[in-house]
């Protein structure tokens, strides 16, 4: 039916993780985000692209309550996680980001050892209660982040003296250190080179078998190679979601479609 | 002619110049002023700053030799008799400057005509008295090689004067006919003006330079004197400050280091918790609306002359703590006291610190605060794990600029911890500074020569060094942390 590989992907639906509802968000005057409707599923790659300013980045914010801490950023609709309003009063936004992980744009390491780095979330977590069990969990977590190697026998060198790649991909480790559900990635390979690209996509399909990864990106290649899922956004409205076999060769939308082939963007 | 009227010529020269050197530029150019290699303004200037500045330069340079040159000629006409018991030959200089400032009063009131003055000799007239119609009032009768020394230092004087203004119109003059004479269409005026303001600059900085070194020189030099009259060791080593008038004293400088370093202490605990605070709060949890109207307010401490802080310690905080402290406790019972110049500086130093922390705080990169959110820390957890230590260096630097400007602080301690010095532990006691004790050695009526003075440079030397040192400490600290996020 399909000649395209792309679509010969498994898409069979999963349990949804998060899913938003009429999703507002305002910048004081400016409507950033204009009724967003999504379901996020878990063990799935799910990739939001689109235009600078068409508020991927910002929609991406709202699913761990980063915006909160912009003064000036109002949310308004319904985002849940597992069911559970996660813009509940009850919720606590510090709880919620121990369970939605984050990666951003740039590598942003503590300027710690890449031991402190990684320790750092189970550590104020309290996940550890022995030296040596904090040891396994570093050690668990540099190994998902495909840096052990490179770096088992310099735990104590600090951390933003490795190279941007690795940077990235401890900054990854640092995130999934803490045993999150969902992982958010905010354009993680933008400022790495293509060889460090390739292994935190590699990585970043490695760790769809354990947690749900939501990734934002400007490569419209880098969404097709690793996601399963693809929402294009456009001027703060979501225009189309959907597997990504079906966004990236048969777009539903014209404006998808102008996107995904170059005409605008 | 006196030294405004030259300044004024030489400016009004400049001015002249300016318009002079534009419009010969445009007329060179044909009228078309787009022919030029730079805009006509810029020749204009090349001519106002090659009129003026070279002259100011000159001018200024004169000003300075000028004194320097006449005192020497003028001293070697002193004899030796006119030097009196005790004094020294700079004694009788002195006296010979007020006599000749006082003759030209004199001539400038129509007192005294300058044939009366070449014929007037002190031992026939009473100099004494008719410098006294003006006010200028002497401690003895002049004798007559003084009366001619004042004379020949008069004459140099006014030689000199007339001299300067020759030579400085002169050159104001030649180089505003060499400026304007060279204007032609492919002059490259805008480069010129270029060097000369980068040689004007570089020239600022030179002074500023050249100001430090000489005050080092100063203290260095009588530092130097000081050291051939008292022993070292014992200064750097004795653990006793006791200055007399008469000779035999002791000097130790260790009572007062330790004053300095216990005030300096005291102060510091008292305002860096406080002003960290301060900045913490700031920079992460108030509003933009807030820290623009707190900051302002915080620092007005740092704008109150330390003079009032000195009586806000004497009066308020000294007999406060005297009284409800220690007293009470058995302590002590002296108003001035340690703790209370110790608080009253730390309440000074706040807002050295938390304005500087505060800076510094907020150059810790959003993408830091990111990071730890998105972990789940709390605003605490990653303030005091992620954002203290990355930012720490500069938080060290800010409390090492801190340390020393209390280690050079004098008003609130001579007001607040009085002028005993002691090495003692009690916080209660009156102890006392390094800073004190230069100004009271200073201000007292010993000899200038003798140790009792001098071991002021020495301990302003020692000062020096020290606040020196920890400025080194603190840019070094602030330049390390620099590197690692720009």
């Amino acid at each position: 039916m399909y000649d395209n590989p792309l679509m010969k992907r498994d898409a069979v639906t999963k349990e949804v993780k998060i899913s938003a509802r009429g999703c507002q968000v305002f910048y004081g005057d400016t409507h950033a985000i204009k009724d967003v409707d999504v379901d996020i599923e878990d063990k799935t790659v799910t990739a939001f692209i689109g235009p600078s300013g068409c508020g991927k980045s910002t929609f991406l914010r709202c699913l761990n309550r980063m915006n909160d801490t912009i003064d000036i950023c109002r949310v308004e609709g319904t985002i849940t996680l597992d069911g559970e309003d996660i813009y509940d009063p009850k919720v606590d936004p510090v709880q919620l980001r121990a369970k939605v992980g984050m990666v951003f744009q740039k590598p942003n390491p503590f300027p710690k050892s890449i031991y402190d780095n990684v320790a750092y979330g189970p550590k104020i977590h309290g996940m550890a209660r022995t030296r040596a069990e904090l040891d396994e969990i570093v050690e668990r977590a540099l190994r998902r982040g495909a840096l052990w190697d490179e770096v088992k026998d310099r735990l104590d060198a600090p951390g933003t003296g490795l190279s941007g790649g690795q940077q990235q991909r401890l900054c990854i480790a640092r995130a999934v250190a803490t045993e999150p559900e969902v992982l958010l990635m905010d354009e993680p390979c933008s400022a790495l080179d293509p060889i460090a690209t390739a292994q935190v996509e590699e990585l970043i399909d490695e760790l769809r078998e354990q947690y749900s990864v939501v990734i934002v990106t400007h490569s419209m290649q880098q969404a097709a190679r690793v996601s399963q899922k693809t929402a294009f956004f456009h001027l703060g409205n979501l225009v189309e979601f959907g597997e990504t076999g079906q966004i990236f060769t048969n777009p539903h939308d014209p404006r998808t479609e102008s996107y995904i082939t170059g005409r605008i963007g | 002619m006196s030294v405004g009227i030259l300044i004024a010529i030489v400016l009004g020269l400049a001015i002249a110049g300016f318009f002079l050197g534009r419009r010969r530029a445009i007329a060179k150019a044909g009228g078309d002023s787009r022919r030029l290699h730079s805009l006509p303004g810029y020749y204009g200037q090349s001519v106002a700053l090659f009129a003026s500045v070279p002259a100011l330069i000159l001018m200024a340079a004169w000003l300075f030799v000028q004194p320097i040159l006449i005192d020497d000629k003028v001293a070697e006409l002193i004899p030796d008799s006119a030097i009196a018991d005790g004094g020294s030959r700079g004694l009788v200089l002195s006296d010979v400057r007020r006599i000749a400032d006082g003759i030209d009063l004199l001539v400038v009131q129509d007192l005294l005509n300058e044939a009366d003055l070449q014929n007037m000799r002190a031992d026939f007239t009473n100099v004494r008295s008719r410098l006294g119609e003006v006010g200028v009032a002497l401690g003895a009768n002049v004798s007559p090689s003084v009366f001619e020394a004042a004379k020949a230092y008069r004459d140099a004087q006014r030689t000199g004067a007339t001299l300067m203004s020759v030579f400085v119109l002169a050159l104001a003059a030649a180089m505003f006919a060499f400026s304007l004479l060279r204007i032609k269409p492919d002059l490259r005026a805008r480069n010129i003006s270029e060097s000369f303001v980068l040689s004007l600059l570089i020239g600022s900085s030179l002074v500023a330079i050249l100001t430090t070194v000489g005050i080092v020189g100063s203290l260095v030099f009588e530092t130097i004197h000081f050291f051939q009259m008292y022993p070292a060791s014992e200064f750097f080593f004795s653990t006793t400050w006791n200055p007399q008038f008469r000779g035999g004293s002791e000097l130790g400088i260790l009572p007062l280091l330790w004053g300095t370093l216990y005030v300096s202490f005291v102060a510091l605990v008292a305002s860096v918790p406080i002003g960290l605070m301060i900045a913490i709060y700031l920079s992460e949890y108030a509003s933009k609306t807030l820290r623009s109207l707190a900051k302002p307010a915080i620092e007005v401490l740092a704008g109150i002359p330390t003079i009032v802080y000195g009586l806000f310690a004497l009066i308020t905080v000294g007999p406060f703590i005297r009284d409800w402290i220690a007293e009470p406790t058995g302590l002590g019972s002296s108003s001035s006291s340690v703790l209370t110049a110790g608080l009253v500086m730390g309440i000074m130093l706040i807002p050295f610190v938390s304005s500087l922390s505060d800076d510094i705080i907020n150059a810790v990169p959003q993408s830091m605060r990111d990071g730890a959110y998105g972990l789940g820390a709390t605003r605490s957890e990653t303030i005091r794990q992620v954002i203290l230590p990355a930012a720490l260096p500069g938080v060290v630097g800010a409390i090492l600029l801190a340390a020393s400007r209390a280690i050079g602080e004098t008003m609130i301690v001579v007001l607040g911890a009085g002028a005993a010095a002691r090495l003692g532990l009690n916080p209660f006691e009156a102890m006392t500074t390094v800073t004190v004790k230069i100004v009271s050695q200073l201000t007292g009526d010993t000899e200038f020569a003798s140790p009792e003075t001098l071991v002021a440079f020495a301990l302003g030397l020692t000062l020096f060094v020290f606040t020196l040192g920890l400025n080194v400490l603190a840019l070094y600290i602030v330049r390390k942390y620099r590197e690692q996020y720009e």
